[in-house]
């Protein structure tokens, strides 16, 4: 078990690293998934890791339950725990919502497909299958020829624009741990922001995608 | 489908914010013993009665509740800096640094630890009258920037529920301003603009608006 969970405020890069838990980890992941409009590369690793320690910790509080230890701390450990699989669960499910949204997108993308763990590439096969067979069987079979895509508006459409897509340009709030000095919004030819560590920023997603990918921005 | 079409507008819900909240450390005198806790989030104890310990605020809530401890409200909470904080906030245009939780951690010990806090209804009054002079400042500050076409906003030293509230209005304001100063409109308007000999004044640019 790593030390304390209230230690990540060091200046330090590799301090940082080193005192950042796991539980710290999953709980930036969650927040930036419930804040970022399109879904986020998974974290194959600290999900893993996450579900191994739960796992530990179950089989820990079942011990305790079976030798007798004091109903306290079986119950603050049973809290602890489900905290932490409420993490867990909640980044899940917020990324399976965000699929559903726009699966297929999420298809014919391949850098978006990349960011889908196996279990929810098969989801999402699933899902767009079944969307795609409901709108066939309710609506689209009885159109006439031209309409019957569901990708397309019609026959004579250019692209798929059918699809919904994720708006990137939406507003997020975010803060950054350290002093990113000048940073250019877009091309739009607009002077650049001052991005102080530590204060909020009400930016466009599409701006700061780089900086969540790489960890320098965190959202609120 | 899961999702709403509205679901970016507030991202988490106050339940969710105060989930945050729950992990900020806070100092708690226990009464009783108890071993080292190794949790999947830290370590913690060992507790000994009147030795004070950092814990999680979670943890020393559900110690409390369960009469085990004392808990010693964070520096801030006290009528004197609390005093001072409001004065500032009134005679500022900015927002006092205050912790970044302070609404959920003041409210969750109100609920559970209220005879822990001395002069517990003064400190309450003095957070409640916190409260409204930001809620104001923000009012204010938005009503700044819907003068001007903006890009970007600073936020400095907000908290965190106040940022959520305010969220689905600025994010959709500014998203709305993006939009409407997109490359597309001002190619329109040059075609319009063919037309009418005079083209439209949109009012100086600011880039960033420094709150």
């Amino acid at each position: 078990m790593e030390p304390g969970a209230g230690e990540s405020s060091a200046t330090d890069d590799y301090e940082s690293l080193i005192s950042t838990t796991d539980s710290e980890l999953l709980k930036r992941a969650w927040r930036n998934e419930k804040a970022a409009p399109e879904i986020l590369k998974f974290e194959a690793a600290l999900v893993q890791r996450s579900r191994q320690q739960i796992q530990l910790m179950e089989e820990t509080v079942e011990e305790f339950a079976k030798n007798g230890v004091d109903p306290l701390t079986v119950s603050l450990y049973q809290m602890d725990l489900d905290r932490t699989l409420f993490l867990l669960r909640s980044y899940l499910r917020t990324r399976l919502q965000k699929i559903e949204k726009c699966v297929l997108h999420i298809q014919k993308t391949a850098e978006l497909w990349n960011r889908l763990s196996k279990q929810e590439q098969k989801f999402a096969v699933r899902c767009a299958g079944d969307l795609t067979q409901h709108l066939e069987q309710t609506v689209l079979s009885k159109l006439p020829d031209q309409y019957q895509s569901h990708l397309k508006q019609s026959g004579a459409s250019e692209g798929d624009d059918m699809v919904p897509e994720p708006k990137l340009d939406i507003y997020i709030i975010c803060r950054s741990k350290k002093f990113l000095g000048a940073f250019q919004l877009d091309d739009s030819g607009e002077e650049p922001v001052n991005i102080e560590a530590d204060d909020l920023y009400a930016l466009p997603y599409k701006s700061i995608k780089p900086l969540v990918e790489s960890g320098q921005i965190d959202l609120v | 489908m899961a999702a709403s079409s509205d679901s970016q507008a507030s991202a988490f819900s106050a339940a969710e914010l105060e989930f945050l909240a729950e992990d900020e450390m806070i100092e708690i005198v226990p009464n009783m013993r108890m071993d080292p806790l190794n949790f999947v989030s830290g370590d913690f104890g060992p507790f000994r009665p009147q030795i004070a310990t950092q814990v999680p605020l979670w943890l020393a809530v559900a110690l409390k509740r369960r009469g085990k401890c004392m808990i010693r409200p964070p520096e801030w909470m006290s009528v004197e800096k609390l005093a001072q904080v409001l004065e500032a906030e009134r005679d500022s245009e900015k927002f006092q640094p205050l912790p970044f939780h302070y609404v959920e951690i003041s409210r969750l010990l109100f609920d559970h630890a209220r005879e822990d806090i001395p002069d517990v209804y003064m400190v309450r009054s003095l957070i409640e009258d916190i409260k409204d002079v930001r809620f104001h400042k923000i009012g204010t500050g938005l009503e700044i920037i819907s003068k001007e076409r903006t890009y970007a906003l600073r936020l400095k030293n907000l908290s965190a529920m106040e940022a959520n509230i305010v969220r689905p209005f600025v994010t959709r304001a500014l998203e709305t301003f993006y939009k409407l100063s997109g490359p597309e409109m001002i190619q329109e308007s040059d075609h319009l603009s063919n037309r009418q000999p005079q083209a439209t004044n949109r009012g100086p640019r600011r880039q960033l608006k420094d709150r």
